[in-house]
């Protein structure tokens, strides 16, 4: 069974069309890459997912439960959709860290909530029955995932002190601290300096390895080549073409396709 | 010697009524501004185009004039029934003029939070008054204490308006000295308004200060 299924997204904002009949699907520890060029969809794809913006049409299924069907019209409760977000993380092109927190704060912010908030309703969280535990419990955690985006020597420093790169590594320990079904990146490198998105695209990287299930949108053809699994081109709210990176990349069939990875080479050589 | 002591008891007396308006405005003024900002920034068109208007008109007018207004218009209006104390008058007025003015500060700093700290609360699953409070209300404090602080000031001035009803209060008390041809005393009342203000100058720095334990 795939992770994630997308069937038929559709999403207009008022007469745009932006996203026009997107489907398809994800299995677990899949990374997939989304490249297309400006304005063909790719962040209100990801926002969809996240449940940031609704779709006007279509299914968005995680482990074989609907999370989303438009065509139903069920009633949208806000508790109901944050537990259905929790299934996605997302990581924004700005980080959007929260300035006034320290970078474990940042990161443990949002589980400590969690905890605080099933203790009272479920007397639990992960096991444990009292928040002094859960709270130790999340704090080993949020540390580990500091190792793993090598940023254990800044967990009390703030985000203003953090260059780019710092930045958007806390905010992928962030998103992955609610342990997400399936991460979302939406051109993580892109508001980087150039000598900055090595640090970032390497600890994408490291997920893969370990497993995380995502969806990178980039412009960094190379990235997407190497770490990908698969990658759909998107154009004008439809997917043109999709396939192996081989397929994609390398021996791309649609003309557009072609146009496009010609643009990048230029902007190469 | 003793006409120093008469004197500095006299502007004190009058200052106690400029610091009793001063402290009973801050409070009321603050929380209602949250909330006549709440009405400037709600969806619903009709609730925030009068919340609009009515901000336009008390920022548009002279207090004076809405001290005139809230005093002299009432009775008038109820055959004199309806009467406002003179302290009362001037409560009304300074709370309401006070009011408008902190709801546009609050506005400016709710607004200027960007958006997408509020998506970045949405997508790790926050509750909207989880968001408010533990991601948002931090960075509006911070970017709302300097204006908040020369309202304040401005407000520490602003009290001896309400001699234009009557009210005793410090200026009017040193005028009348200097219509018996003692000139001074208006330069002494200065004093008390430069402490006052100075203390506060302090109190805001402060503040300030401490938030500005983190850049942004
Ligand atoms: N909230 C919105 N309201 C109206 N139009 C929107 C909104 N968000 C996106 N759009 C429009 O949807 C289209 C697709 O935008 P989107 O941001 O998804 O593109 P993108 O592929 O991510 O582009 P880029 O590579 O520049 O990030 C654009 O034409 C944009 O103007
Ligand atoms: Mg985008």
């Amino acid at each position: 069974m795939s992770i994630l299924n997308v069937e038929n997204i559709q999403k207009s904002f008022g007469k745009n069309e932006v996203l026009k009949n997107i489907s398809f699907s994800l299995e677990k520890g899949e990374v997939l890459a989304i490249i297309g060029s400006s304005g063909s969809g790719k962040t209100t794809l990801l926002r969809c997912l996240n449940f940031l913006e609704t779709p006007d049409k279509g299914r968005i299924i995680v482990n074989g439960e609907t999370l989303l069907d438009a065509d139903k019209n069920t009633k949208r409760n806000e508790k109901e959709i944050r537990r259905k977000r929790l299934h996605f993380g997302l990581v924004f092109q700005s980080f959007n860290l929260f300035p006034q927190y320290s970078v474990i704060s940042n990161i443990s912010l949002a589980p400590l909530l969690m905890a605080k908030e099933q203790l009272k309703n479920e007397g639990e969280y992960m096991g444990e029955k009292t928040y002094r535990a859960a709270a130790e419990k999340i704090r080993e955690n949020v540390l580990s995932l500091l190792k793993k985006v090598g940023l254990s020597e800044k967990k009390d420093e703030y985000p203003g002190n953090l260059s780019g790169g710092q930045q958007q590594r806390v905010a992928i320990a962030r998103a992955l601290a609610l342990d997400p079904d399936v991460l979302c990146f939406d051109e993580p490198t892109s508001a980087l300096d150039p000598e900055l998105t090595g640090e970032v695209l390497n600890v994408i990287r490291g997920l893969k390895s370990s497993d995380s299930t995502m969806i990178v949108v980039t412009h960094e053809i190379e990235f997407a080549r190497d770490v990908a699994d698969k990658i759909i081109f998107m154009d004008s709210g439809v997917i043109a073409e999709e396939g192996t990176p081989q397929e994609v990349i390398i021996n791309p069939k649609n003309p557009r396709t072609r146009e496009f990875l010609a643009r990048f080479n230029q902007n190469f050589s | 010697m003793d006409e120093f002591l008469n004197i500095t008891q006299q502007l004190l007396t009058g200052f106690g009524e400029n610091c009793f308006l001063f402290i009973i405005t801050l409070v009321s003024a603050i929380p209602l501004g949250l909330i006549i900002s709440m009405g400037s920034m709600s969806r619903f068109v009709p609730l925030k185009a009068v919340t609009k208007t009515f901000v336009w008109i008390i920022r548009g007018t002279p207090l004076m004039l809405q001290l005139f207004v809230v005093f002299y218009v009432p009775p008038l209006m109820s055959d004199g029934e309806f009467v406002f104390s003179r302290m009362n008058a001037a409560i009304v007025a300074f709370i309401i003029n006070y009011a408008a003015y902190f709801s546009e500060i609050f506005r400016g700093g709710i607004e200027a939070v960007p958006k997408g700290q509020y998506e970045a609360g949405q997508v790790l699953g926050m509750t909207k008054t989880q968001i408010f409070f533990k991601v948002i209300l931090m960075q509006v404090i911070k970017r709302i204490t300097a204006p908040v602080g020369n309202e304040v000031i401005t407000l520490v001035k602003d009290t001896s308006l309400a001699s234009v009803i009557a009210i005793p209060e410090i200026l009017m008390n040193a005028k009348d000295f200097s219509m018996e041809g003692l000139i001074w005393p208006l330069f002494y009342s200065a004093v008390f308004f430069l402490l006052f203000c100075g203390v506060l100058t302090i109190l805001f720095s402060f503040l300030e200060k401490k938030l500005n334990y983190y850049k942004g």
